[in-house]
């Protein structure tokens, strides 16, 4: 182990400390409780000074026990506010941090007059954080530490998972869910004061909040997100540590872990911004294409069995489309070979007739069944099938299809395409559209 | 004999010092599918809480099978309302239905095939098997309410609460719901129901507590659903049990 | 100015040095400071966002950083606009996440104001080098060098700004009062009233972010973070009234930094943590003493209402004593046992002698006039109780006792009276007993 060099320690260093705040810091975010992280760090300092006044020396262990001790007092005087004040969770968080650290300044002060002796070199580095300064004992403190906390969260897997899902459930299970959660807020603090001197306060509390939302993008399922999130933290510690030589390495590491956020905000498959943005383009373009067939339908039903050519004034008119619209649209249905286009005259293929055919009724089997179930009126209908009946999934045109033959409707043939339950006329123009000169 | 499955004592539960159920005694034999039914306000959700441990009692107390709750835990399914939970939460449909299992496991062992395989019937129970894999805020209402109701099937209880399982549900989900509580019934479990819907009473159950923060009548539908006490159930707030609350939660007698 | 404190002022604080001007000075920046804070905070603390105080005052930096990078200069008026700019960015950046991104409320926040926060640590490491950038000067702020300062219109320029800021703050409390005030309760009810919650919302992240940078120089961020907070918590459990608590958190700020100060001067520690310390102090009083939500006085009311209520259960027992007319007396031994002995059982009756409501002679004790009356008017509401259980709620007999036991100890003349009303008293109560005449 001696034989590692500086960078190499951080980077190791780095690297569990992002593991282990991934971990814990899930628990945290999932309970509402990522500001829980914050205030351990804040409310560190104080125990970390009278510790150090109490030593005489900066010792890892040592600062990080009084680091502890002071965090899990501070634990405790949130949990007793909230349950017997009138004060809210939030400002009694705010509370515990701000006086706690403000405790810590004031003893800072102490330790910094002359009087006061002892090697006082770094622990100003508190409040910063200060990688270079990591010795071989510190990385096996932080290893041992990584171990014991992880131990713990694979072994009450199933204890904390229940305790965060449905706490009244758990509760008359019979699990000691206050228990539970103090567990878990310990493990938080240890985390959080190991990482201290690594990487100061603001940034201790970003690496259990950063991990933990990123991670949260990519998975549904607990157990991956714990891994994705202990996965993160590592390559954010390793990252950021090496990208960031010649910046202050604890922003260096943080700002990696930001970047993987909004990475992994913009481009996760299903709940990514792009994704998200890009399935609901394809659906409108969808709903487009399918008005556009409809209306081809609707346009040539009269003439039936004789497939009419229409001009695209006309169609045009039918529904108010936008002229480059429409174009793309024709554009896409020829490709399809669902229409015929020449000169001014558009002309439905047999398989377009078979497929706008397809559409009207299914358009037509939900107008008349929000008409007769739902008591929609008539004049109403059109519209609002139009918005839903895109998104019916099959098993419920399914139903409806028995439901419209039980009462004797159900045309059998494709082609045959029940009559429409209103008069057929253009719907209005929509208000923000320009009316047409005729 | 039947034996008696649950029974209260004297009970009254205060929130701050308010009291929100007044006295009550009331008794339900085995095997009985139990309606509880009152206005709102009327306490209903807090003698469910108070049964399972959830809420601290003021005075008296709740017997399952003649011991407490905490010595019968393992006899007792619960289906909580709905807004209690966080959808957002990284859980599939499977992973709530096999949280059922965790009081039998115990500390730190993991669910093995067994309660895989109990999980797996309890979805199949309730239709939603094929949901499984979906994470629970792709779910609607009634299939929200039914991977609560596989959870507490999952517990393999004697004796089951459920808190308004039937409000925000389809038709179809609301019928398949009684029909599983009846085939629990007809296994000897007992159920009790927190129920919004007076017109359904009558058909849904067998057996009846009605309560407007006080006991007004607990006993079979045919005696007990009646019109006078229907009557005294909906009537209208106690002033004077609303007045004497009051004094108490103040502290200060006059 | 002030060059000589009035003696009496020196005697009472004999344990202070005398007040200088530096001192004063130094008393007002960080009054000023404080009651600037706790004005904006009062709303962060009723909307719950008690944290966002904490966020800005960090996500600040980068804004900051650009400011002094684009102007050249440490010039007040860039540096606002910069806290300005990055507080509505903060503020604008959670929103969307949590709206759009759908990531839990306080996440975002974290994630946020870490970051940029993180971008300003940066940023000042590359390009502001060669400033001397104390790290614990951010957070612990300057005290002691505020009175050497240079000069604004006579007064120490941190102190200048300070004021400015208070004033501001005061001005939007006291010109929207009534849109802050439904706004924070309920923002769906203001917004359908037209004023938009929203815009509430970024026009106080902004005053915060102004207060903040206004108050780094001289206190430092970790007090602007107490002050916003904790004055106006402080006031929450002493006060029901939105002014009161207002002005209360105002007080309680203007409070601690003069016992921050005293306190810094003597230890010779910081001022600015000390003052944050002396908050945190306050903080604990009210929690303990506050006269209607303190913890020590609701001990108190719960002992002083066990100890009624013994006295009661004394009072009434003896009652039925004589009711029943016993020939055996009744020795204050055996009383205390029937009642559930104790030093509450001691207590209660030592206090029922004292005030001459039962009379102990020869170890007997014996109901005088006055505790008759007493005694009467309790189990005549215990019975009225019973029958009312009985008649109106359908109790059974058995199961009435109890109940009536505990809740005859509130019955007051007003509702005895109403419970009159409802029952026949006439008729005694349900165990056949005699219910004892009202007044």
């Amino acid at each position: 182990m001696d034989g590692l060099s500086l960078s190499e320690k951080v980077m190791i260093g780095t690297a569990l400390l992002g593991g282990m705040s991934g971990v814990v810091g899930s628990f945290a975010v999932l309970r509402g409780r990522s500001l829980v992280g914050d205030m351990l760090a804040h409310a560190a300092l104080p125990g970390v000074c009278l510790a150090f006044l109490l030593m005489g020396t900066r010792n890892l262990l040592g600062l990080s026990l009084g680091a502890l001790a002071s965090g899990l007092v501070a634990i405790a005087a949130v949990t007793v506010i909230v349950r017997w004040t009138r004060t809210k969770e939030d400002a009694a968080i705010g509370i515990v941090l701000s006086t706690f650290f403000g405790a810590g300044v004031v003893l800072l002060s102490v330790i910094q007059k002359p009087s006061v002796g002892g090697n006082k070199a770094g622990l100003n580095l508190y409040l910063f954080g200060e990688p270079a300064n990591m010795l071989t004992g510190d990385l096996f403190l932080l290893a041992g530490v990584a171990v014991v906390v992880l131990l713990t969260v694979a072994m009450l897997f199933k204890e904390f998972q229940l305790v965060c899902f449905d706490t009244d459930f758990a509760q008359s299970q019979g699990w000691p869910t206050l228990g539970l959660d103090l567990a878990m807020m310990a493990a938080l603090a240890v985390v959080t004061v190991v990482g201290l001197p690594i990487v100061g306060v603001i940034l201790m509390a970003a690496m259990i909040i950063l991990p933990a939302a990123t991670a949260r993008f990519w998975t549904n399922r607990l157990h991956i997100l714990l891994l994705l999130a202990g996965a993160l933290g590592v390559a954010a510690g390793l990252l950021g540590s090496h990208l960031g030589r010649n910046f202050p390495a604890g922003a260096s590491i943080v700002l990696t872990a930001t970047a993987l956020f909004v990475v992994s905000l913009l481009f996760a498959p299903q709940r990514g911004v792009v994704a998200r943005v890009v399935a609901e383009w394809r659906l409108r373009r969808r709903i487009s294409r399918e008005h556009l067939l409809r209306s081809l339908y609707e346009l040539g039903e009269p003439r039936l069995p004789l497939v009419a050519e229409l001009r695209v004034e006309q169609l045009r008119t039918y529904r108010y489309w936008k002229p480059k619209l429409l174009e793309r649209l024709l554009q896409w249905a020829v490709a399809g070979e669902l229409v015929k286009v020449a000169e001014n005259q558009v002309q439905l293929t047999p398989l377009g007739l078979r497929r706008a055919a397809e559409l009207t009724r299914t358009h037509r089997l939900w107008e008349t069944y929000l008409m007769q179930q739902a008591n929609i009126a008539a004049d109403h209908v059109d519209r609002d099938a139009d918005e839903t009946e895109h998104l019916l999934p099959a098993a419920v045109l399914l139903e409806l299809e028995q439901q419209l033959e039980e009462a004797g409707r159900l045309p059998r043939a494709i082609a045959d395409v029940p009559q429409s339950p209103h008069e057929l006329e253009p719907p209005p123009p929509k208000p923000k559209r320009k009316k047409p000169q005729s | 004999m039947t034996k008696i499955a649950f029974e209260i004592h004297d009970m009254t539960v205060a929130y701050y010092r308010r009291p929100v159920l007044w006295d009550i005694d009331l008794t339900v034999p085995e095997g009985k599918l139990v309606g509880i039914v009152g206005p709102n306000g009327a306490g209903k959700t807090t003698l469910i809480k108070a049964a399972l441990g959830l809420v601290s009692l003021a005075s008296g107390k709740v017997e399952i099978y003649g011991k407490s709750y905490a010595e019968q835990r393992r006899l007792v399914g619960y289906v909580p309302q709905r807004e209690s939970v966080d959808w957002d939460f990284p859980v599939t449909v499977r992973d709530v239905v096999l949280m059922g299992t965790y009081g039998r496991l115990g500390w730190f062992r993991r669910p093995g095939r067994a309660e895989r395989q109990i999980a797996e019937r309890c979805l199949e129970q309730v239709d939603i098997h094929s949901l499984a894999n979906r994470q629970i805020r792709q779910l609607s209402g009634g299939q929200q309410q039914r991977v609560f109701l596989a959870r507490a099937l999952a517990q393999q209880a004697q004796l089951y609460f459920l808190d308004e399982p039937f409000a925000g549900v389809d038709a179809a989900t609301e019928g398949a719901i009684i029909e599983l509580l009846h085939t629990l019934r007809s296994g000897g479990k007992t159920v009790l129901v927190v129920h919004h819907d007076l017109q359904t009473v009558r058909e849904y159950f067998d057996y009846v507590i009605l309560l407007n923060m006080r006991l007004i009548a607990c006993g079979d539908i045919e005696s007990t659903f009646t019109n006078e006490n229907l009557h005294k159930t909906y009537g209208g707030r106690l002033t004077l049990l609303d007045e004497a609350a009051e004094a108490m939660r103040k502290q200060e007698p006059l | 100015m002030i060059e000589e404190t009035p003696k009496n002022a020196v005697e009472v604080l004999s344990f202070m040095p005398e007040l200088s001007v530096v001192d004063m000075w130094i008393v007002v920046t960080g009054a000023a400071t404080n009651v600037a804070c706790a004005l904006v905070g009062c709303f962060l603390v009723l909307r719950r966002m008690s944290l966002m105080g904490d966020a800005i005052s960090h996500a600040v930096l980068p804004g900051l950083v650009i400011a002094f990078l684009f102007s050249g200069s440490l010039n007040i008026v860039p540096l606002f606009l910069g806290a300005a700019a990055m507080g509505l960015l903060t503020t604008f950046l959670t929103q969307s996440l949590h709206q759009y991104a759908r990531v839990p409320s306080d996440a975002s926040m974290g994630v946020v104001f870490t970051s940029l926060f993180a971008l300003g640590v940066v940023l000042v490491k590359k390009y502001v080098s060669g400033l001397h950038f104390d790290v614990a000067c951010v957070y612990a702020g300057a005290l002691e060098y505020v009175p050497f300062a240079e000069p604004i219109f006579g007064l120490p320029r941190p102190l200048f700004t300070t004021l400015v800021v208070l004033v501001v703050n005061l001005a939007v409390l006291v010109l929207l009062w009534k849109e802050l005030k439904v706004s924070s309760f309920d923002e769906n009810l203001a917004s359908t009233m037209g004023f938009s919650a929203t815009a509430m919302h970024y026009l106080l992240m902004m005053l915060v972010a102004m207060t903040t940078v206004a108050s780094f120089e001289a206190v430092g961020s970790i007090l602007v973070v107490a002050m916003l907070i904790v004055p106006a918590a402080t006031a929450h459990l002493l006060c029901d009234r939105l002014g009161v608590m207002v002005f209360l958190s105002a007080v309680v700020g203007v409070a601690a930094a003069v016992l921050g100060y005293a306190a810094g001067s003597w230890l010779d520690t910081n001022y600015a943590g000390m003052m944050t310390v002396a908050v945190g102090v306050l903080y604990g009083l009210a929690v303990l003493f506050s006269p209607r939500y303190g913890l020590i006085n609701a001990l108190v009311r719960n002992v002083r209402m066990s100890l009624k209520v013994m006295r009661d259960d004394l009072l009434a027992m003896l009652y039925r004593v004589e009711e029943l007319a016993r020939e055996k007396p009744l020795s204050p031994a055996n009383a205390r046992r029937a009642v559930g002995g104790g030093w509450l059982a001691q207590w209660g009756l030592a206090g029922l002698v004292r005030s001459g409501q039962i009379a102990s002679t020869d170890d007997r004790l014996q109901l005088t006039d006055t505790g008759r009356e007493v005694a009467r008017s309790l189990v005549r509401s215990h019975r009225l109780w019973e029958t009312y259980l009985v008649e109106h709620l359908g109790m059974p007999l058995d199961h009435v006792h109890e109940p009536a036991h505990r809740v005859e100890h509130f019955i007051d003349e007003q509702l005895r009276r109403e419970l009159e009303a409802k029952v026949d008293a006439a008729a005694g109560d349900p165990h056949g007993r005699e219910i004892p005449g009202g007044e």
